[in-house]
């Protein structure tokens, strides 16, 4: 049994435009799943129609075996559902509005409240459950909307780009949070745009573009797709001009940054014994550019250049 | 026990709860806001009863023999639980559609009746709330007896009901504010004014006491009164049957257009 299993999902919006063009997903109970793709791919209408916020057109969606379909509360009561923009209401405060949560879902207001206490808690918005909620800051306001998703304690918890606008302190905080949800056992989808947090948080991903999956993998074996790899070395000293580095294929920045391409042929043990034997002292070394993010572009780009050839 | 009766048990629990959380919800929100839900209806029908009651009122003498204060209090009342009902379900359930937050019902197991029946409760309790405090406004103006209680009461509760499922409706085609206001200015408040509140329809010219029976609001009005003085322009079996109707006819219009989703999913 998968904790979502997607099969054929189209969309078509009533203005004719065909936002999903027969999608398949399938996602393994405990996976930590990113669904990436460009704005406009379909990831959020993908979402939303799983959360039962968009009618699909055509297809089948199974929530732990329950399809949405034909036992709509048991597939629901599994999913909890971080969306992309702010969906609460703002005059009410953080422990009514998941107190109210958990009443749609059925729970006891008793219980409700032993909850909120320990989800407020867990992401530090306790001090707060009496504000405003329109008062709370932006990253506030995301671990908010967690909190809430949580509140039913869901088997599955999808977030549509949850780190969106928040600071970096906030935003590895987050990850960290997800990472140990995920680690109790709770199957997690994400989108995002940040390809360095998906690559720092799933194990698995797929990629949509204009409504079809392209990608549809293993993180470590997408990853192991890349053929070469830009790495940017900080040098202690400027680089001799006598020195002999055309084993790779470089670029000299300001005399002491390298700008290494590293193929498949090599690997980063090779560049660091021609640099020991050219008695070059390294400070520091960083990937020029994420490398899923390069994988990506890659993919939605060979895509795009296909559809071109065809057309 | 068998597991498809545990399951039902189940949802029935889960949509007691529910409802019974939009309910509160509803409640809360009147109460937190109650310098716009309470206040208003509160004057508005304060002032009625000084210009149409006393005023005016002392010139007019008897209708239906009893004092006009006395004929139109009873329209008054019902008129105040009419449009609260109504505006407390049109603007909870659009200001949710707009601020976005009707997806947190959406996302959840409750069902579509659960949603309906917590907004039309919160109608209702609002409407009866304003409509008990315009009855002791109008105590303070007029003497009001009760001869019928079972009719009374039934009939602001049903006609309450109607309201509130109109503004559900209402609620989930509109799209911006200016559709929440149109009914109630293009509609309501003209059915509402002839439909009997401030006249017998006995002093109608024939043609008008004929059109006037095809406003719904005629029979509400009437049976109230008819209520609390014993006194009407139409057949109280008549009214019952209309409010009725209308309840079954407005609840599965709802419960439709929530299912397919209009106005609130793509």
């Amino acid at each position: 049994m998968s904790a979502l299993s997607i099969k054929n999902l189209t969309k078509t919006y009533a203005n004719g435009f065909l936002a999903l063009k027969g999608i398949d997903l399938e996602v393994d109970v405990g996976g930590f799943y990113s669904l990436l793709g460009p704005n406009g791919a379909g990831k959020t209408t993908a979402i939303r129609i799983v959360c039962s916020l968009v009618e699909k057109s055509a297809g089948n969606i199974e929530v732990f075996g329950y399809n949405l379909a034909t036992h709509p509360e048991e597939a629901k009561m599994n999913i909890g559902m971080v969306p992309q923009e702010v969906n609460f209401n703002t005059f009410d405060t953080p422990l009514n509005i998941l107190v109210n949560q958990a009443g749609f879902y059925g729970i006891k207001r008793s219980i409700a409240l032993q909850r909120a206490k320990k989800y407020l808690g867990e992401l530090k918005l306790w001090d707060k459950k009496d504000d405003i909620s329109r008062n709370l800051s932006g990253g506030m306001k995301r671990r908010l909307m967690i909190a809430r998703a949580l509140i039913h304690e869901p088997e599955l918890l999808i977030l549509d780009e949850p780190t969106a606008g928040v600071d970096i302190e906030i935003r590895r905080s987050m990850w960290k949070f997800l990472k140990d949800t995920n680690a109790n056992g709770t199957t997690i989808i994400l989108t995002t745009h940040y390809l360095e947090e998906a690559e720092n948080l799933c194990r698995n991903i797929a990629i949509i573009d204009e409504g079809v999956i392209i990608e549809n993998t293993r993180m470590i074996d997408l990853l192991k797709q890349l053929k070469q790899e830009t790495f940017v070395l900080s040098l202690e000293d400027n680089l001799k001009k006598d020195s002999n580095l055309n084993e790779f294929s470089y670029t000299l920045i300001g005399g002491n940054q390298l700008e290494v391409l590293v193929d498949e042929d090599h690997s980063i043990n090779d560049l660091f014994e021609l640099l020991n034997r050219e008695k070059i002292k390294v400070l520091s070394l960083r990937n020029k550019s994420n490398r899923l993010e390069e994988l990506f572009m890659r993919l939605v780009h060979s895509k795009n250049d296909i559809s071109k050839e065809n057309s | 026990m068998t597991s498809q009766r545990k399951i039902h048990n189940v949802n029935v629990n889960l949509n007691l709860i529910a409802f019974y959380t939009i309910v509160r919800k509803e409640v809360i929100r009147v109460l937190r806001i109650w310098i716009q839900t309470i206040v208003p209806p509160a004057i508005t029908m304060t002032l009625y009863f000084v210009i149409f009651g006393n005023l005016i009122g002392s010139r007019v003498g008897t209708m239906g023999g009893y004092s006009y204060m006395q004929f139109i209090a009873p329209g008054i009342i019902m008129m105040s639980v009419i449009t609260n009902s109504y505006g407390n379900v049109v603007s909870s359930f659009f200001g949710a559609k707009f601020g976005g937050h009707i997806e947190e019902m959406l996302v959840s197991p409750m069902s579509n009746s659960a949603i309906i029946l917590g907004h039309i409760a919160g109608g209702v309790l609002r409407g009866l709330l304003v409509g008990a405090m315009v009855t002791i406004i109008a105590l303070s103006f007029t003497k009001l007896e009760l001869k019928y209680p079972l009719i009374t009461f039934s009939m602001v509760f049903l006609s309450s009901v109607v309201f509130s499922l109109a503004g559900f409706i209402n609620a989930l085609y509109a799209r911006k504010f200016d559709d929440i206001a149109i009914i109630p200015t293009f509609v309501i408040t003209p059915l509402t004014y002839l439909g009997g509140v401030f006249y017998s329809i006995s002093l109608l010219p024939d043609f008008w006491q004929y059109a006037s029976k095809f406003n719904p609001i005629l029979y509400m009005v009437n049976a109230f009164r008819y209520g609390i003085l014993g006194t009407s322009d139409i057949d109280i079996r008549y009214a019952y049957l209309v409010v009725c109707a209308f309840i079954v006819i407005l609840f599965t219009l709802s419960f439709i257009l929530l299912k397919r989703g209009v106005g609130i999913r793509d």
